[in-house]
């Protein structure tokens, strides 16, 4: 059985459709990179999945593990085993990086995540996960806790860019992390060597799935693109 | 029971830790109502306070050169359900000399109690000054908290005061700090406080950066349920070359509370900078959304929230 089945998703923001009968599958245990440039769509499919506040498919379906997810709220897609690392991580007063790791799990080893992101514990367990982190060590601390949540599903929105942006090499690290888990991950990215990592890729244009198949040739693919912003116009897919 | 003993009990009910006043090397002052109870001072401490017709009045000084190493404990409380409790303070912490005083303001069964607190401070040159205030309310909201304090600190010295008030009803909160800094002083002052039911809290705190290079932080946070009304104005100068200060509000508000807040920043030297940022509304949604990715309930990632800019 799929993990994770979008079908005919359609989701638009005032005139603008910005998912237009988008339809992907992600396997159990599969890492599925969607690739594509600003503006196609891809953080809405991810707050779609999530089941973000104001995000709510106009048509299609979201099933997982065999049950349609569309009016679930996030807690309760939470609870199922989906969870999310949003593009740039909320900073939190007053709450230690040890307790947000342990958020729902007070029994886990949060030194062991945080070395997993390449984080040295005795430097950050006791650090508030607040604005004295840059935006490099919290993204890290995000991809820590979600990794301690042991996901079936961990969506990961871009968490190679910003300014402090992590290494391909750390980005490898956790994805084989969440992959010994037994944890299927979305991957979200508008890098192409990101996309080497994974089991399978996508890429997406103007809220369409353009291409998707072995990660070489959907990267290649991309590379090829006329665009580097998505305005659904220029390039020759939509 | 004693006065003392049952003062004592209602701190260590409160989580504090009686054994202070048993150990010679921690100074404490205890006044219940207007009693002094207990009183015990350490070397380079002078304290010297007295049961007056108004209250309590203390004169406090740190000679010079002294460190105090462990925290002078200041117990004050009403256990009584009505009653008024005045204190004035003095308070001098002579050349390079230091000291963190801890304030346990104890009042458990209040429905008409005032509790006013009135500081004179000055901290001289090179000298550091710590004061945390912990007050440990009833749930009844019958009280008025009034304290207030004129600080100066001379040359190189430093002031750290930190007030929270997130343990029962506030009643009627009204701080009015103000506090004037030297040449290189620094400060900062902190302030937490979680309102509930019909609490009103006012709070006013000043920053006069007037020496070369002083430093000044305000910073406030505070929590407001049910029908909890706050008003915060934080008011920082920059008078002289080098000054930097901040004033830094923010301000979480559920159900039908309303929360203002008033940063008033002036800047008379060309050369001093004073900033300010507020931020006041419901919880963050982002937060939100964020905790309850990771598992928690709204009503958890909420409670976590707010636990969380209060601590």
């Amino acid at each position: 059985m799929l993990l994770l089945e979008i079908d005919g998703l359609t989701y638009g923001a005032g005139d603008k459709t910005i998912l237009d009968d988008f339809s992907m599958t992600i396997e159990p245990s599969e890492v599925h990179a969607l690739l594509g440039t600003n503006g196609t769509g891809k953080s809405t499919l991810a707050y779609l999945i999530m089941g973000c506040e104001g995000y709510m498919p106009s048509s299609g379906e979201i099933i997982f593990e065999g049950k349609t997810i569309n009016t679930l709220k996030i807690q309760e897609r939470s609870k199922l085993g989906i969870t999310m690392a949003w593009q740039e991580p909320v900073r939190f007063e007053g709450i230690s990086v040890s307790d947000y790791l342990r958020l729902k799990n007070k029994d886990i080893n949060p030194s062991y995540y945080l070395e997993m992101v390449g984080l040295h514990p005795e430097l950050y367990l006791h650090r508030m996960v607040d604005k004295s982190l840059s935006g490099g060590e919290r993204k890290r601390i995000e991809l820590a806790s979600i990794l301690a949540l042991n996901p079936k599903l961990a969506i990961l929105d871009e968490p190679d860019s910003g300014i402090d942006m992590l290494s391909t090499q750390d980005i490898v690290n956790v994805i084989s992390a969440f992959k010994d888990n037994g944890s299927s991950v979305l991957l979200i990215t508008h890098r192409e060597e990101i996309v080497l990592i994974a089991d399978r890729a996508s890429q997406i244009c103007n809220g369409k799935i353009v291409c998707t198949g072995n990660p070489d040739k959907v990267a290649e693919y991309y590379k090829s693109r006329k665009c580097f912003v998505c305005d659904g116009e220029v390039c020759a897919y939509v | 029971m004693s006065d003392l003993d049952a003062l004592m009990k209602a701190f260590g009910e409160a989580g504090g830790d009686k054994a202070i006043l048993g150990n010679n090397e921690i100074a404490h002052l205890v006044a219940s109502g207007h009693k002094l109870l207990s009183m015990k001072s350490v070397e380079g401490l002078e304290v010297d306070a007295r049961e007056t017709m108004a209250g309590i009045s203390a004169k406090v000084t740190v000679k010079e050169g002294i460190r105090i190493k462990n925290p002078v404990h200041l117990c004050f409380g009403v256990l009584h359900k009505k009653g008024t409790q005045k204190i004035k303070m003095d308070v001098r912490l002579e050349k390079n000399s230091s000291a963190h005083f801890i304030a346990h303001c104890i009042f458990p069964n209040a429905e008409k109690v005032r509790h006013i607190m009135d500081a004179v401070v000055e901290i001289g040159e090179g000298a550091e000054m710590r004061y945390s205030e912990t007050h440990f309310h009833g749930l009844y909201g019958g009280i008025e908290v009034i304290p207030k304090s004129i600080v100066k600190i001379g040359k190189n010295g430093r002031y750290f005061t930190d007030f929270t008030l997130t343990t029962g009803r506030v009643g009627k909160l009204d701080i009015d700090y103000s506090v004037e800094a030297g040449e290189n002083a620094v400060t900062e002052l902190t302030a937490r406080v979680f309102g509930h039911a019909n609490d009103e809290i006012n709070i006013k705190e000043r920053v006069v950066l007037a020496g070369k290079n002083s430093r000044g932080l305000i910073k406030t946070r505070v929590a407001l349920e049910d029908e909890a009304k706050a008003e915060v104005t934080g008011i920082t100068e920059g008078n002289a070359e080098g000054a930097r200060g901040h004033v830094d509000c923010m301000e979480i508000v559920k159900d039908n509370a309303t929360a203002k807040a008033i940063p008033i920043v002036s800047v008379i030297h060309p050369l001093a900078k004073v900033t300010h940022e507020a931020a006041i509304g419901s919880v963050d949604k982002r937060q939100m959304e964020t905790l309850m990715a990771h598992g928690l309930t709204p009503e958890e990632a909420v409670d976590l929230i707010v636990k969380g800019i209060l601590k």
